[in-house]
C-alpha cells in the first residue's frame, strides 16, 4: 500500500466515513414503525371483540407485542429488521423486549445470573429507572395540586 | 380508518427518534429512556392523552406509550389511594408488559442463540 502522509490520510478516511442516508433512515424508521403500531391496532381490535375491556386490552396488547419483539429477536429476524428500520424497531414496545432479548443471549456464556438476568436489564433497566421514577414523581406533584380526592 | 391513523401517528413517533438518532449520535438506550420519560411528561401536561384517543395503537405502541400508561396509572392511583397510590398506580397499569418483557425475554435468551453477524 502506497506510504501516505497524515494529511492525505486524512483526507482519505473523511471520505470513508459513510454519509448517513437520512432521507432513507427517515422513510424505514415511518414505514416499519407505523406498520408494528399497525399490528398492535389489529391485536387490540381483536381483544376488544373478544369482550375484555380496557384495561385488560392495553395490559393484552402489550403483553402480546412483547412476545413477538422477544421472539423475532431470538430467531435473528428482529435485529436484521432494526438493520434498515433504526427508530422504527427500536421505539415501538417490541424494540423493548429486543433490548431485553439481544444482550442477554450475547452473554449466555458469563452465567444465568450475571449473565442472561443481569444483561436482560442493560437498556431495560435505565428505562424502568427513568419511566417509574418520573410516574411516581409527577403522581406526587398531582397530589400536591390537589389531584387526590 | 383507526389502522391508518395507527400507521401514521406511530410512525411519525419513530421518525422523530430516527432524526434524533441521526442528528445527535444518541444510542437507542437514550432514545428509549428519552421517550418513556417524555411519554411521561408529555402525558401529565395533558398533551399525549388526545394524541392517545385519535391514534390509539399509533400513541400507546412506541414507549412514549409507556409512559402514558405508568402517567396515567400514577394519577389514578393517587386519586384511588393517595400518596401510597403515587407509588402503586405506574406499576399497577404496566405490570403487564413489565411481567411479560421478564419472562418472554428470560426464555428466548436461553433457548436462542446470536446469530452470526454477517
Amino acid at each position: 500500500m502506497d506510504r501516505l502522509n497524515k494529511k492525505e490520510y486524512e483526507k482519505y478516511a473523511e471520505k470513508k466515513i459513510p454519509t448517513p442516508t437520512y432521507f432513507k433512515n427517515i422513510f424505514w424508521a415511518f414505514v416499519v414503525g407505523g406498520g408494528i403500531c399497525v399490528l398492535g391496532q389489529f391485536i387490540r381490535n381483536w381483544l376488544f371483540s373478544r369482550g375484555l375491556n380496557e384495561k385488560q386490552v392495553a395490559a393484552g396488547t402489550s403483553i402480546m407485542l412483547v412476545f413477538i419483539g422477544a421472539f423475532l429477536t431470538g430467531i435473528g429476524v428482529y435485529d436484521r429488521l432494526g438493520k434498515v428500520a433504526g427508530a422504527g424497531s427500536i421505539v415501538p414496545i417490541t424494540g423493548f423486549a429486543n433490548s431485553i432479548v439481544s444482550p442477554a443471549m450475547e452473554f449466555k456464556r458469563e452465567g444465568y445470573v450475571f449473565g442472561v438476568a443481569a444483561r436482560m436489564f442493560t437498556i431495560a433497566g435505565p428505562v424502568l429507572v427513568y419511566g417509574i421514577g418520573s410516574s411516581i414523581l409527577v403522581g406526587i406533584i398531582y397530589l400536591l395540586f390537589g389531584g387526590g380526592k | 380508518m383507526e389502522y391508518l391513523k395507527a400507521f401514521i401517528i406511530g410512525g411519525l413517533i419513530c421518525v422523530i427518534g430516527q432524526i434524533l438518532m441521526d442528528a445527535t449520535k444518541l444510542t437507542p438506550a437514550h432514545i428509549l429512556v428519552i421517550f418513556v420519560t417524555s411519554g411521561v411528561i408529555l402525558t401529565a401536561i395533558g398533551i399525549y392523552e388526545p394524541l392517545i384517543d385519535f391514534a390509539q395503537a399509533g400513541a400507546s405502541v412506541p414507549l412514549t406509550g409507556f409512559g402514558y400508561a405508568l402517567c396515567n396509572g400514577a394519577f389514578e392511583g393517587v386519586k384511588k389511594s393517595g400518596l401510597i397510590g403515587a407509588f402503586t398506580g405506574g406499576l399497577e397499569a404496566t405490570a403487564g408488559g413489565i411481567a411479560g418483557a421478564i419472562i418472554f425475554g428470560y426464555i428466548m435468551s436461553i433457548v436462542s442463540n446470536p446469530k452470526t453477524k454477517d
